[in-house]
């Protein structure tokens, strides 16, 4: 049996947290939330607090490759995962496609939401991509035929992410041509290796 | 928030010890509504048991041709299974239709059938609330309660059980194991969640301590051929005003095999045997469904406002249930989709 992480009495621990390639190890009450020691402990701020109550989005993170609620998980939690936030998606000085379209297109208003949205709209394009059914799929039956991620595939998986400013007919139009880019990009990534 | 300790299990054995050995202590699973409920204070456990790293991810086929779920399956997991999507839809299209893609990462199985009701009340500790503080009184019985019970409800409690899975689980007859420091058990769904009474605070006949360790769902042909439907305030992101989830076989125009359940209207997901009674063996029509939903519906006791829910109820049943014996899709939207419509 492996040993339990943590002692059942402490109410702290030293963690260490993989965050967009580079850990960090910290002492947190187990009180703290990703979200909180993200922004106040790491100052890694692009990640925002909106409802705090997993009702707005604007947390989202991507942990081991998953859009998650940051302010719904205990930082505790995250140890040993791979936390990538909107300060890691771009590849060096380029922007991911997703980043660049909602930047062409004006995909915000405040932009207080737009890393949240950008984080679950990466996700959303693999999740798709995976063959993921959504609520907005008329048949989920496995040998159906995908359903294209047309603008109301978008609305219903992008769902979880509000804006406040009402930015949604961009924010569709964005996720929209980044999912062609993405999928574009790999296809020429399998024409070079074959 | 109480300060609490935090341990990660790493088999099932050492977690249902760490909780046997301090009752005041909470298994921790994607954590969606515990640590909200922790944030308010209407949870205050000294110890989290984290169980999301427990070998109880797998879907799989068993040799008698049922589903076992594993209790920290994600929502998005299960949604995403060829096997779930394929025999029962309606689950698949249930788990779709709750919550949010993140939420749906992180929410597990045992961790969905163990959520507690949205009920406001029962969320703000400023107010009475028999679920949480035991005769402390029911708020909203003379508040707002729209949302709320129109069957199966008592004068302690008609909060709602807020669960879109665990309708369509309800209607394809879902077995819940479970396992405590003494050993390990199952409940039929039938049994597992309590009525309300005058004891709104137990929800389910869970032993103390015990740590769900899985679903089964035994074979049921019908379910192939199953939709789950949710009525809410906003087209998404939102928690059903009713719901439900349904099953047909129709042979020669009759209905030869039927299941049926509704959410959002009692304290747990409510199967429709009134109504699955009078529709086997009788015609599969507009009338007769109607008929049937009546039947299920006249036990209904409806506050000052949720009666709508009635209704509401009726329709959704003969739409499904047209919809299942017709072979066509669902109502095609009619709004505009201009814009980023591509």
């Amino acid at each position: 049996m492996v040993p339990p992480t943590s002692s059942a009495t402490e109410t702290s621990s030293g963690i260490t947290l993989n965050v967009n390639g580079e850990k960090h190890t910290l002492p947190v009450d187990h009180r703290t939330t990703l979200l909180d020691a993200l922004r106040e402990r790491l100052d890694l701020t692009g990640t925002k607090k909106g409802c705090d109550q997993g009702q707005c989005g604007a947390c989202t993170v991507l942990v081991d490759g998953r859009r998650t609620l940051s302010c719904l998980k205990f930082a505790v939690t995250a140890e040993g995962r791979e936390i990538t936030t909107i300060e890691g998606v771009a590849d060096g000085g380029q922007l991911h496609p997703v980043q660049q379209a909602f930047l062409d297109l004006d995909g915000y208003q405040c932009g207080y939401c737009t890393p949240g949205q950008i984080c679950s709209a990466i996700a959303v394009i693999e999740e798709h991509a995976a063959g993921w059914p959504s609520a907005a799929t008329a048949d989920v039956r496995p040998d159906a035929e995908p359903a294209p991620l047309d603008a109301d595939e978008i609305r219903e998986r992008m769902s979880g992410n509000l804006c406040r400013c009402g930015a949604y007919v961009a924010i569709v139009e964005a996720v929209a041509r980044a999912a062609d880019e993405v999928r574009d990009g790999r296809a020429q990534t399998e024409e070079a290796v074959a | 928030m109480r300060e609490f300790g935090y341990q990660r299990a790493h088999d099932v054995a050492g977690a249902v010890a760490l909780l046997d050995a301090a009752p005041d202590a909470r298994f921790l699973g994607g954590g969606t509504n515990l640590v909200d409920l922790m944030k308010t204070g209407v949870e205050r456990p000294a110890l989290l048991v984290d169980v999301t790293e427990l070998p109880l991810d797998g879907i799989g086929v068993t040799a008698d041709g049922a589903l076992h779920i594993g209790a920290t399956v994600t929502n998005s997991d299960l949604a995403a299974h060829p096997e779930v999507r394929r025999r029962y839809p309606a689950l698949a299209q249930a788990v779709l239709a709750g919550a949010s893609g993140q939420l749906r990462n992180m929410a597990t199985v045992g961790g969905n059938l163990l959520q507690r009701t949205r009920c406001g009340y029962f969320a703000d500790t400023a107010r009475p609330c028999n679920k949480r503080t035991p005769g402390s009184g029911c708020s909203a019985l003379d508040g707002i309660h729209r949302n709320h019970a129109i069957l199966g409800a008592s004068a302690h409690c008609v909060a709602t059980h807020p669960s879109d899975m665990a309708v369509a689980l309800a209607a394809f007859d879902a077995v819940v194991s479970y396992e405590t420091a003494s050993g390990t058990g199952e409940l039929a769904w039938a049994d597992f969640y309590l009525p309300v009474g005058d004891t709104p605070h137990r929800e389910t006949a869970l032993p103390p301590g015990a740590l769900i360790t899985g679903i089964t769902l035994p074979p049921a042909p019908v379910a192939a051929h199953s939709r789950y439907r949710k009525i809410r305030e906003r087209a998404s992101y939102a928690f059903a005003i009713g719901s439900a989830a349904a099953a047909l076989d129709v042979r020669d125009g009759v209905v030869h095999e039927v299941r049926l359940a509704f959410g959002a209207v009692a304290s747990r997901p409510w199967r429709a045997r009134e109504a699955e009674r009078a529709l086997t063996g009788g015609p599969a029509t507009a009338a007769a469904f109607a008929a049937a939903a009546d039947a299920e519906l006249a036990a209904a006791e409806p506050l000052p406002d949720n009666g709508y829910k009635v209704p509401l109820l009726r329709n959704v049943t003969v739409v499904l249930l047209t919809e299942l014996a017709t072979g066509t899709g669902p109502v095609e939207r009619t709004e505009p989709t201009e814009g980023a419509k591509r």
